[in-house]
């Protein structure tokens, strides 16, 4: 008995004094062991709110470079000796390049939740090569008419033809990028695979694009149209959703998304492992934060810009954490829901232009801007 | 004795030429250096630059012509270089007029020491970012902003100014102006004050001393004040993007397009080049007409 007290007495300062070590070691030390992780990503995904746990659960910095752009993402990797970055960030449509470049590590299937995503989002296009994926989704939306409420009605939105009207003249924004506003138009030309044209499709679609030139107020950043929206000073700006009204209705501002009746577009985001990255456990680590449902609520609700989850696991908890964010980004559990959108076939995916070269889109955009 | 004095003395003078020499060229030899380091390899790269190639994103030096015939072959290039070209010329063109009263009040109203205030406030602006200047234009200039805002409390429709010309020319001034006021105010400010009061004597009106005294002997000045607005406007890229809005397609955005699109470095070499030929006509016929003998 009192041997037993003696024992667990012991073990009680023994167990306190090892707390108070750890807890007076100066923060220097446990710096020390910290390590780095570097992420090339797009802004706003290395934002305290979103790793700051995972960096202190883990004694680790994650030092992000940000770039703007699919080009500028391939460029840096080109630029960087193998093995620069550990995460990689990418648009889906950009994972394609970065495993024929070999620019990124094959995952092994088992260490990711896949079971735990929704079916459509499972085996994600260009993702997965001779059964192994290069890359795991982590966030998507969906690319519409974006307008200001008060210069554009939802019901006006339900049709990019819309954009040609004489109320709207020197009024329409452009994102600055030819593949979500080419890709908008080509739904609007009727095209059933938007990004996949033969010559005479792509003819007509450039044609389309000319004669939109008019209603141009102008061409924007990530800042310029969250300003123009706010303002009222364009109606509406095509091939862009929530990822910039979302971000504007945080703050109260009138404007929505509205996908039309000739479809939408979805934006996808994953994540991969660098080639020859030498911190390749706590990259795998990481991206496993990042699709637990933890990972995934911060995710969804990214200040930079809001996307949806692809993980059941993520949806029950947003859902239960904050269910008017669950409710505005249109994921409900018991309810019609955004995947409703894809399972009508309403959403074609974003993709890099399959009959011609990314420079030819490249090209007929600058010449549009220009003329 | 006599014999070895002589040549102790030549090498003593020798000495001291060549020391004073060593010490000229030390002064010099700053100018050869910087114009090297800062003019002469930069654009030699440019050029260098322009004949390489891009494969997968990435920079290779080769000697090929194909960004040349890109560029070259872009059927709105001529375009958009007339309308970079014309923009900013009538940009400078009213930047010149619009601070010559400015000028004018400073060099011959203003005492002294309240020209060296007022050229002091005028230079100002200089002490804050300009791409902060031109995102606080983007306040008064938008739809609900400042100017609109005062625009519909009398009445009007108080429309969005920005991506007009007006707003691109705001730009361009607020970049210009307080340049081109140093400029004209030191041009007028040393025109000879005898030759303005012996016409004035003469009975000359105020009008006919300004065309006819004032302007010819400021003129080397006030042209170079011309062409630096010209300069800076013409490869202006953060007004053009920001209060311009993209709509007014100028070539330094091209640039910026050619290279933020897959990387095309050698592209955007050679509408540099272009513009740096251009620029550098300007200013040579600008500079000889100035400085023109009086026929």
């Amino acid at each position: 008995m009192t041997h037993n007290i003696i024992t667990t007495r012991r073990r009680l300062i023994k167990g306190a004094l090892a707390g108070a070590a750890v807890i007076a070691t100066p923060a220097v030390l446990r710096a020390q062991g910290r390590r780095d992780l570097s992420m090339l990503t797009w802004a706003g995904h290395a934002d305290p709110d979103v790793i700051g746990a995972f960096e202190e659960a883990h004694n680790v910095r994650i030092r992000a470079k940000e770039y703007v752009g699919g080009d500028q993402m391939l460029a840096q990797m080109a630029q960087s000796p193998a093995g620069t970055y550990d995460v990689i960030l990418s648009d889906a449509e950009y994972v394609v390049q970065l495993q024929q470049a070999g620019f990124i590590e094959p995952l092994t299937p088992e260490d990711y939740p896949f079971d735990d995503f929704f079916p459509e989002f499972q085996n994600f296009r260009g993702h997965w090569f001779d059964g192994q994926p290069y890359a795991v989704f982590l966030r998507f939306g969906f690319l519409g008419l974006s307008h200001n409420r008060a210069a554009m009605s939802e019901a006006e939105a339900r049709s990019y033809r819309t954009m040609w009207g004489p109320q709207h003249e020197g009024r329409i924004g452009h994102f600055d990028w030819h593949l979500p506003n080419l890709g908008s138009l080509s739904l609007l030309n009727g095209n059933a695979s938007p990004f996949d044209l033969d010559e005479a499709h792509w003819a007509k679609l450039t044609e389309t694009m000319m004669s939109l030139r008019p209603q141009v107020r102008g061409f924007y950043d990530y800042g310029g149209m969250l300003s123009a929206l706010r303002s009222g000073e364009v109606s509406a700006i095509p091939g862009i959703g929530d990822w910039i009204t979302g971000v504007l209705a945080r703050d109260g501002a009138d404007v929505t998304t509205t996908i039309p009746e000739e479809g939408g577009l979805q934006w996808t985001e994953s994540l991969s492992i660098g080639a020859r990255s030498e911190n390749q456990d706590l990259a795998r680590t990481f991206i496993q934060y990042m699709l637990s449902p933890e990972g995934q609520v911060k995710t969804a609700t990214l200040k930079a810009y809001p996307a949806m989850i692809p993980t059941r696991a993520g949806w029950a908890r947003l859902n239960d954490e904050l269910p008017g964010e669950a409710q505005r980004q249109n994921m409900v559990l018991n309810g019609p829901n955004a995947l409703d959108e894809i399972r009508a076939g309403r959403i074609q995916l974003r993709e890099l232009p399959v009959q011609q070269s990314l420079e030819t889109w490249n090209d007929a955009w600058t010449r549009y801007k220009n003329a | 004795m006599t014999s070895s004095a002589f040549p102790a003395r030549t090498s003593g003078r020798r000495f001291h030429f060549l020391f004073n020499r060593a010490w000229q060229a030390l002064w010099v030899l700053p100018l050869p250096a910087w114009l090297l380091l800062f003019f002469a390899v930069p654009l030699g790269l440019l050029v260098a630059i322009s004949f390489w190639s891009v494969v997968n994103y990435r920079l290779t030096p080769d000697a090929t012509l194909s960004a040349w015939r890109y560029v070259l072959g872009l059927d709105f290039l001529w375009a958009s270089f007339w309308r970079s070209y014309g923009l900013s010329m009538a940009s400078a063109v009213a930047i010149s007029l619009l601070a010559f009263p400015a000028s004018y009040a400073m060099a011959f109203v203003a005492a002294p020491r309240q020209r060296l205030i007022l050229l002091g406030l005028a230079i100002a602006p200089f002490f804050t970012s300009y791409l902060v200047r031109i995102y606080s234009w983007q306040v008064f200039l938008t739809e609900g902003g400042v100017i609109s805002s005062v625009i519909q409390a009398f009445g009007g429709k108080g429309e969005s100014l920005l991506n007009t010309y007006f707003a691109l020319f705001l730009g361009h001034a607020t970049l210009a102006l307080p340049v081109v006021l140093i400029m004209q105010t030191i041009a007028l400010a040393n025109v000879d004050r005898t030759g303005i009061s012996a016409a004035a004597n003469l009975g000359a009106r105020p009008g006919a001393i300004l065309f006819r005294i004032i302007l010819p002997a400021a003129r080397p000045g006030l042209t170079l004040g011309l062409l630096f607005a010209f300069l800076l406007s013409y490869a202006e890229f953060v007004s053009a993007s920001y209060l311009g809005g993209g709509t007014f397609q100028t070539l330094p955005i091209l640039v910026t397009d050619l290279v933020r699109a897959g990387q095309q470095w050698p592209r955007a070499a050679v509408v540099s080049l272009l513009m740096i030929a251009s620029l550098l006509i300007t200013a040579f016929v600008t500079v000889l007409w100035a400085y023109r003998e009086k026929g």
